[in-house]
């Protein structure tokens, strides 16, 4: 690699090949192995719905409880302002929406990128006040590890680094778009074989706890 | 041949006024980023500019940088700056043909030794390659680069493929062809990429070698800063449809009409520093952009293999979909592998279930 278009050339190239195959293989065999462990069957007759019940809980524990609004505030807030924000750049930015499509063949209207831009900034403001509480919460503090530093790490820099490629601060452009692009293969990667996979399992795993609580059947 | 005629003398034989050649010192000035008050500078060095001999090597090439410099516009002082160099050889441009062209070569070289700019155009088969890709009077565009570089001042890789390979270069590369700088090492090079590069562009590269007696600030690819130092997105018209979010989706679109943005279309203007967007084309008529087409990044490195002109510089450039289709299957495969070992670990476990009666647990 002898220059920055070289370098962008790779990320663009075999690089995305790799993550993209590491993130899939991933992602799909630890999905499968989870729903191949199977539940146990049931043979008494359920009183109430399992499937409505499950999608009620889904929508329900994105409502916070009181108690938790007074307890966790900065979690709640942050949490969900870096989520949103997360949402938003990688799904409505319009260089993120011509990927997504060459990829998958669909494609939707982009937001301004101006507006990209104000969630961007509120997003990385988001994840640094996370990390600050993380760090200076004795009880957060105790229950982190490295891996939650990690994941902090690998979800952060490629917010930072595209929002430093959108600007065009680093010099020349190649180089800083490759670095957004190699920090995006490394969270790509990273993910399903650590806590960022709640991405992929956490709507599952609250359907199945509501589901359980719909049946309302006899256990044996 | 070298003569003692002074670029001044030469522009006045030409007509070229005092004025006419003021303004093209402050256009010099200004384009290069110099302070004002180095025009009488330019102006003072310009005059007593002698001659330099300059040999035009051209290689595995298609003769679009010689046309670009040479047709696209009227005679400006840029363009009679470029008649007053004694051009010695350049098989476009010279009269003489076979032996005698060598010979006008082989002539320039020995009477200017190392005060000669070599002019290089066109990519060459690299040093482990077969010479005979490309030979000119037999002999391999390897040797007489670098044999005529030898006795050079400074050279000039003019174009794409000479500055980085360009087409030769792309994806195969049949002629195992590399850039001037790849085998040139112990001289001054100046790259002036392009496809083809900008004709004031190239004037202005010999016009500071001419004013200064030195080479000009290059970027880390080579290339001069004062005309590469900014990105054709950065100084695009349509930057504020960029901004604003606001895209043609197609070439005929209503946003193609209204002139927004073509990032979507293609457009490798972010990636790509160049002088098209200040110094444009044709007498300043226009440029790519403006007449409705993307930046295909012609200025840069690779940008054949730069993963389509029609495709944004947002999309990768290998077949993800194919991978993504392999990946999901060989994840499909693992994820029940792991399930049918789970399941067989379980039944293992419940066969190795003992069951116990009250009796039995009593006697404990």
């Amino acid at each position: 690699m002898e220059n920055s278009m070289d370098f962008l050339l790779w990320v663009r190239g075999p690089a995305f090949d790799v993550a993209v195959a590491i993130f899939l293989i991933g992602v799909v065999a630890r999905l499968l192995e989870i729903l191949l462990l199977g539940r146990k069957s049931l043979h008494s007759e359920p009183k109430g719905a399992e499937f409505s019940s499950g999608l009620a809980e889904v929508f329900k524990r994105s409502v916070p409880l009181p108690d938790i609004v007074k307890r966790g505030a900065v979690t709640l807030v942050a949490g969900y302002v870096f989520h949103i924000g997360l949402f938003i750049m990688l799904f409505l930015f319009v260089p993120h929406i011509e990927l997504i499509e060459s990829i998958i063949g669909v494609r939707w209207p982009g937001l301004p990128n101006p507006v990209v831009d104000a969630v961007t900034v509120i997003t990385l403001f988001a994840l640094i006040v996370l990390l600050v509480h993380r760090y200076i919460q004795p009880v957060k503090r105790m229950l982190s590890g490295f891996e939650d530093y990690f994941t902090w790490l690998v979800t952060f820099l490629p917010i930072l680094t595209g929002w430093l490629a959108y600007h065009r601060v680093v010099d020349p452009y190649p180089l800083i778009l490759g670095i957004h692009i190699l920090s995006v293969q490394l969270l790509l990667v990273v993910l399903p074989f650590t806590k960022l996979m709640h991405a992929f399992t956490l709507f599952l795993s609250r359907w199945y706890n509501g589901a359980t609580y719909g049946r309302r059947g006899v256990q044996s | 041949m070298v003569d003692s005629i002074t670029l001044g003398e030469s522009l006045r034989r030409q007509g070229v006024s005092r004025r006419g050649f003021m303004k093209f010192c402050a256009a010099t000035a200004s384009m290069m980023a110099l302070p004002p008050s180095m025009i009488p500078a330019i102006a003072a060095s310009l005059e007593k500019a002698r001659r330099p001999s300059v040999i035009w090597l051209s290689f595995q090439e298609c003769t679009g940088c010689t046309e670009s410099l040479t047709r696209s516009h009227a005679p400006t002082v840029e363009g009679l700056i470029f008649d007053h160099i004694s051009l010695d050889y350049h098989h476009t441009l010279q009269v003489a043909s076979g032996d005698q062209a060598e010979a006008a070569r082989e002539a320039a070289m020995h009477e200017n030794a190392g005060k000669y700019i070599v002019v290089v155009d066109g990519s060459i088969p690299g040093p482990d390659s077969n010479p005979g890709y490309s030979t000119i009077a037999g002999i391999s565009n390897y040797d007489m680069l670098m044999e005529t570089v030898k006795g050079a001042a400074a050279v000039i890789a003019v174009g794409t493929c000479a500055a980085y390979g360009g087409l030769p270069v792309a994806n195969p590369n049949p002629t195992r062809a590399v850039a001037i700088q790849d085998v040139v090492k112990d001289k001054p090079i100046v790259n002036v990429p392009g496809c083809p590069p900008i004709p004031t562009v190239i004037t202005g590269v010999l016009a500071h070698f001419l004013t200064f007696a030195k080479l000009p600030e290059l970027d880390s690819l080579g290339r001069p800063v004062a005309f590469y130092g900014q990105s054709i997105h950065d100084r695009c018209y349509r930057r504020p449809f960029y901004d604003k979010g606001l895209f043609a989706e197609t070439f005929d679109d209503e946003g193609a009409r209204k002139g927004w943005c073509l990032y979507r279309l293609g457009c490798k203007g972010p990636m790509t520093y160049n002088a098209c967007a200040t110094a444009k084309w044709n007498l300043g008529t226009s440029w790519p952009v403006e007449s409705g087409h993307g930046c295909l990044g012609c200025s840069e490195p690779n940008f054949w293999d730069a993963g389509g002109f029609y495709r944004a510089l947002s999309i990768p450039t290998s077949d993800v979909t194919r991978t993504a289709a392999a990946a999901v299957a060989a994840g499909a495969v693992i994820g029940v592998a792991a399930g049918l070992a789970n399941k067989a670990k379980k039944s293992a476990a419940a066969k190795q279930h003992q069951t116990v009666t009250v009796d039995q647990l009593g006697e404990g």
